[in-house]
């Protein structure tokens, strides 16, 4: 397992040698404290409460997400040290475990970032710190379920605008089949339930709220361990040649 | 120390590496050669466990490199063609972490980077990002790499390549020094590089070894054949047509037209003492005038050429 902690420092580091990281963490900052204070009814509502940054976490995220996750393998494919990560007495599941978690601890001091708009709220108000609290955790598993899609569609090219392309897609769609099952109409109340349960969305509901819900909780961390295991399948593909 | 049996690795349809069989000596240098897409650098990858074989086995140090790959990958230092690097890494960044995955104690860490950094030429890099170092410098920062944890086995996969004539003399100079500890394998398409580096040569085309042996050896081999080169002041074409007909000569080609009016061939024959003298023989009975006639010292490349050029013909 030490292999995971020395792959996870690289890449920390990584992240941080790179210009794209601090304008990335500026952006996603800047965007989340402008939204929730310019474009909510936050001052309207007169509510000392922080639900309106989590329920619009899951869009920006959609962008946030793929754009950290896509230099993970597509730009060792580029550089060619792919082949020196590959040759270093390292297991395949610990280098993909490395590199994810470094990224997800990435996000996690973007997400860190964003704690200014509760301490603001708390400033001007007194909100109830337990679900924000919660929120963020959710948030953080949302985030992790797009990490592993994004490392996953880093795995399979060296071009990291397609990686960030196929990410983002793959995202979206899971994010968005449970609110077209729901609104469908269509599809039969089994098919279109089952759809809800795989949709990203459905299992936000109750995070955005700050309530934590095991079935939630087990979601995420299916489809985590599900797409880090495909980018585990690719790594064994580019071994075949 | 390594040791390949029927070796096999195609990408897709295509054999890359095709059923070879080798073994390399401890300390000794092994040179890997062949055209480009022979196979060199296809055998490097499945040895330093990057590629999974389609066929047969590695061992390196007795550990074979599918069924154990990670204590095998501990033996090897490697460096891949083109030294791919982490540009956005200071050289002692890189090392550093190389260190760390490959488990090098704290105590222990300070003189193995001394030494490979020293030995690698790099006390005024450590600072700078690799991707604002020369393509020589990034060559030792491989080097370095492959070389910090001490290993028994060192693989470079064209280790000059790309480097100024300077630069490859000290690597080359490096290569050899290190051939008397380690076990070294290295590939090239660059002769000369074999005679100054390597102990033995192995020779590959189309994926099949097609002469191994020491370079003396190989030379020896070469020696089977010898080549005149004559120049000559006469009717061309009829000269050429006699020259060809004369025995044991296997080829006539015809070089380049001479200022003082002679035409220079080069006149491949069967090795034989009397060459020469009815080479001179011929051209004094047909009223010719002979310039020059000198014998070639067969090389390296000579016999180079021929072992991958009918390979690479015979399997188109």
């Amino acid at each position: 397992m030490s292999g995971v902690w020395t792959v996870f420092r690289k890449e920390f580091r990584l992240y941080f040698n790179s210009p794209i990281a601090y304008i990335l963490l500026a952006l996603f900052t800047a965007f989340c404290a402008w939204w929730f204070f310019f474009f909510t009814p936050f001052f309207i509502i007169d509510q000392a409460e922080t639900r309106y940054l989590f329920g619009v976490l899951p869009f920006v995220f959609l962008f946030l997400v793929p754009a950290v996750a896509m230099r993970l393998w597509a730009e060792e494919k580029k550089l060619g040290t792919i082949e020196l990560l590959l040759t270093l007495p390292l297991r395949d599941g610990e280098i993909v475990l490395g590199k994810y978690l470094a990224a997800l601890a990435f996000l996690a001091v973007a997400l860190a970032l964003t704690f200014t708009i509760p301490v603001s709220v708390a400033w001007l108000g007194d909100p109830d710190m337990g679900p924000i609290w919660g929120s963020y955790v959710g948030s953080l598993l949302l985030a992790g379920a797009y990490l592993a899609i994004g490392s996953f569609a880093s795995a399979i090219t060296r071009d990291q605008i397609i990686a960030f392309v196929v990410g983002l897609s793959c995202c979206t769609a899971l994010y968005l089949v449970g609110i077209a099952a729901s609104n469908s109409g269509i599809l039969p109340a089994s098919i279109s339930h089952f759809l809800a349960f795989l949709g990203l969305s459905t299992h936000f509901e109750s995070i955005s709220r700050g309530v934590i819900d095991t079935r939630d909780v087990i979601y995420y961390l299916s489809v985590i361990s599900f797409f880090l295991y495909l980018t585990a399948l690719v790594l064994r593909r580019v071994r075949k040649g | 120390m390594i040791e390949v049996e029927n070796l096999r690795k195609c990408y897709g349809p295509t054999v890359a590496v095709d059923s070879i069989s080798f073994s390399v000596q401890p300390r000794e240098v092994l040179g890997f050669l062949g055209p480009n897409g022979a196979g060199k650098s296809t055998t490097m990858k499945v040895l330093t466990g990057y590629l999974l074989p389609d066929g047969g086995a590695a061992r390196v140090g007795g550990v074979d490199v599918t069924e154990n790959p990670i204590e095998a990958r501990r033996k090897i230092g490697y460096l891949p063609e083109n030294a791919p690097l982490y540009l956005e890494m200071n050289v002692l960044e890189y090392l550093g972490f190389i260190c760390d995955v490959r488990r090098i104690p704290g105590s222990e860490r300070r003189p193995r980077l001394e030494e490979a950094i020293a030995v690698c030429g790099l006390e005024e890099m450590l600072k700078k990002d690799i991707g604002d170092l020369s393509k020589g410098y990034r060559q030792r920062v491989g080097l370095a790499q492959a070389l910090i944890h001490g290993p028994e086995v060192l693989v470079l996969d064209e280790p000059t390549n790309g480097l100024d004539p300077n630069q490859i003399v000290e690597i080359r100079n490096l290569i050899r020094q290190l051939g008397k500890e380690k076990t070294v394998i290295l590939s090239t398409h660059i002769l000369p590089e074999v005679t100054a580096t390597c102990s033995r040569v192995v020779i590959i085309a189309g994926g099949k070894i097609v002469g191994t042996g020491t370079t003396e050896d190989l030379a020896r081999q070469a020696m089977s054949e010898e080549l005149v080169d004559l120049s000559v002041k006469g009717p061309t074409a009829e000269v050429a047509e006699r020259l060809r007909q004369l025995p044991k000569v296997k080829d006539v080609r015809r070089k380049e037209d001479r200022p003082d009016g002679s035409v220079r061939f080069l006149v491949a024959l069967e090795r034989s003492p009397d060459n020469g003298e009815r080479l001179f023989r011929l051209v004094v009975q047909s009223n010719w005038i002979l310039t020059e006639l000198r014998r070639e010292e067969a090389s390296l490349e000579d016999v180079f050429k021929r072992l991958t050029v009918q390979q690479g013909g015979a399997s188109a």
